[in-house]
């Protein structure tokens, strides 16, 4: 059953919700960059550079002002109870994204790319980008993320098999592919990085389930469980390459891997990697039965 | 921890190597792409004593005006290789001491340094707040009407600006010798010997 809207209460919820995007990173993410830092060696670049990061993440806190110049393509999951209007919940988002650019929470990033004219608004097609889904429960559940252009450039798709990097269609093959893109990224993205992977699907889902796992918590573990072991022997080679914090080098060159599927057809076989920097830009906000929770 | 006090010397900065972590205080100028054109194409003599021993910020910053002064609310480095076919020529013409900028630049630059004496400066990436934070003053600015904001040429006074020297004038530069050791581990990775 949809939930009942007030236009004006949800659009400030939302301008609320893009606030604390650009402003603040979840606890498990800076929890991670602190584990981080307490890995790398004493008196290296490494060590000092996840020190400011956390610096510069409780003066964005203290002064409200965005923790990176780049506040990114704003992205949305939006989860909503049956008999929700999504055209509805659009332009309550448009609104709120207008505000939020007025007042400097945004930077404006939409850019035409046939006249290169700046919207001013953060408002031009697919942005802000909105992914909406149904489901069976009565919440409505709003998933923002802020991702900016420099991390955006390393992300990339590779089509299986690759006989380059002998990479075949398989968890094998996609365990090369990601070593092969985080390595090529080197420190450009803003290391240490958080990748998403998405394995299969055609060349558009494939990047959509690439990056719906950046949304996923740091902590958590892959249900599949040959995923998740491929998580973890990623995360753990991966940081094993020694390119560090900016590309500095160093123990910590990514924060996570997170790996999802969709199904593919028969002939093709690719794989997404979504590359998303140290400033982590993702919250949620969720109504239900009236209650109201930021995460 | 090293200071560097600008102007500076060509004495001082060669004697940055890679890996130095610096703090720096004094003036210098932003320029990125329309600005670099400008230096090679125009050879303005007006901005020679700003760039005169001193550093060039690769920055696109978010400026605010109030009561008719200008300041810095976001300011952290843009991606430095699109300089590249300029920069050594721009650090010769105006003896320029360094660029700051994140993810490195190219071997023309290096030699560039090698020859001028200048350093290689690596602003952290995504670090608006306490960039913008580091900029006490906006002295002047040059070509704002023609240029727009992010790509005018912004004189800043800085104090503490931290930054780390990734090329230094001795021909090294921290961005090949990270990629080379980890492209050797990710072909051992990619390809194991079994
Ligand atoms: S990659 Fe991330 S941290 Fe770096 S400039 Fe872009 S948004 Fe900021």
């Amino acid at each position: 059953m949809a939930i009942t809207i007030d236009e004006a209460t949800l659009e400030s919820q939302i301008y609320d919700l893009i606030v604390l995007a650009s402003t603040d990173l979840s606890p498990d993410v800076v929890r991670s960059i602190e584990e981080a830092q307490k890995h790398e060696d004493d008196g290296t670049p490494a060590k000092s550079v996840l020190g400011m990061l956390l610096r510069n993440v409780d003066a964005a806190r203290e002064n409200r002002t965005p923790i990176c110049q780049d506040t990114g393509t704003n992205i949305y999951h939006v989860h909503y109870p049956a008999g929700q209007s999504t055209l509805q919940l659009r332009k309550i988002i448009e609104r709120a994204t207008e505000r939020a650019t007025e007042e400097s929470i945004l930077r404006p990033n939409a850019v035409d790319p046939v006249s290169g004219k700046n919207s001013g608004n953060n408002l031009g097609t697919e942005n802000p980008f909105m992914h909406f889904e149904e489901w069976e429960e009565e919440r409505l559940k709003i998933d923002l993320m802020l991702k900016g252009g420099g991390c955006e450039n390393v992300s990339g798709q590779y089509k299986l098999p690759d006989s380059d990097l002998d990479a075949g269609r398989d968890l094998n093959g996609v365990y090369k592919v990601v070593v092969d893109a985080v390595n090529s990224a080197q420190g450009l993205g803003c290391a240490p990085g958080i990748i998403g992977v998405g394995i299969g699907g055609d060349r558009a889902t494939s990047h959509l389930t690439a990056k719906k796992q950046l949304f996923r918590n740091l902590d958590d573990s892959n249900p599949e469980p040959e995923l998740a072991e491929m998580e973890t022997r990623l995360y753990k080679d991966l940081n094993s390459l020694g390119i560090g914090p900016m590309g500095f080098g160093g123990k910590t060159t990514v924060l996570g891997v997170k790996i999802g599927t969709a199904h593919r057809v028969p002939a093709s076989y690719f794989v997404s990697i979504a590359y998303m920097c140290w400033a982590y830009r993702r919250h949620s906000l969720t109504i239900e039965n009236g209650e109201v929770i930021y995460d | 921890m090293t200071e560097l006090r600008l102007p500076t010397s060509e004495e001082v900065v060669r004697k940055l190597k890679v890996g130095d972590e610096v703090h720096i205080f004094g003036t210098m100028i932003t320029a990125r792409d329309a600005a670099h054109k400008f230096l090679i194409e125009e050879r303005p003599d007006f901005i020679r004593p700003y760039l005169e021993n001193s550093l060039i910020y690769h920055c696109g910053p978010v400026v605010k005006k109030k009561n008719g002064t200008w300041s810095f609310v976001a300011a952290g480095p843009t991606t430095s290789i699109r300089e590249e076919p300029y920069e050594g020529p721009v650090m010769k013409e105006y003896n320029v001491r360094g660029v700051i900028g994140k993810g490195g630049m190219g071997d023309k630059t290096l030699e560039a340094l090698h020859d001028q004496g200048g350093v290689y400066l690596h602003a952290i990436g995504g670090l608006a707040s306490l960039l913008a934070q580091s900029v006490k003053e906006v002295k002047e600015v040059f070509m704002l009407e023609e240029f727009g904001v992010p790509e005018a040429m912004w004189v800043i006074e800085v104090e503490n600006f931290p930054a780390v020297v990734t090329m230094d004038s001795h021909r090294k530069s921290i961005h090949t010798e990270v990629k080379s050791k980890s492209t050797e581990q990710a072909q051992r990775l990619i390809h194991p010997v079994t």
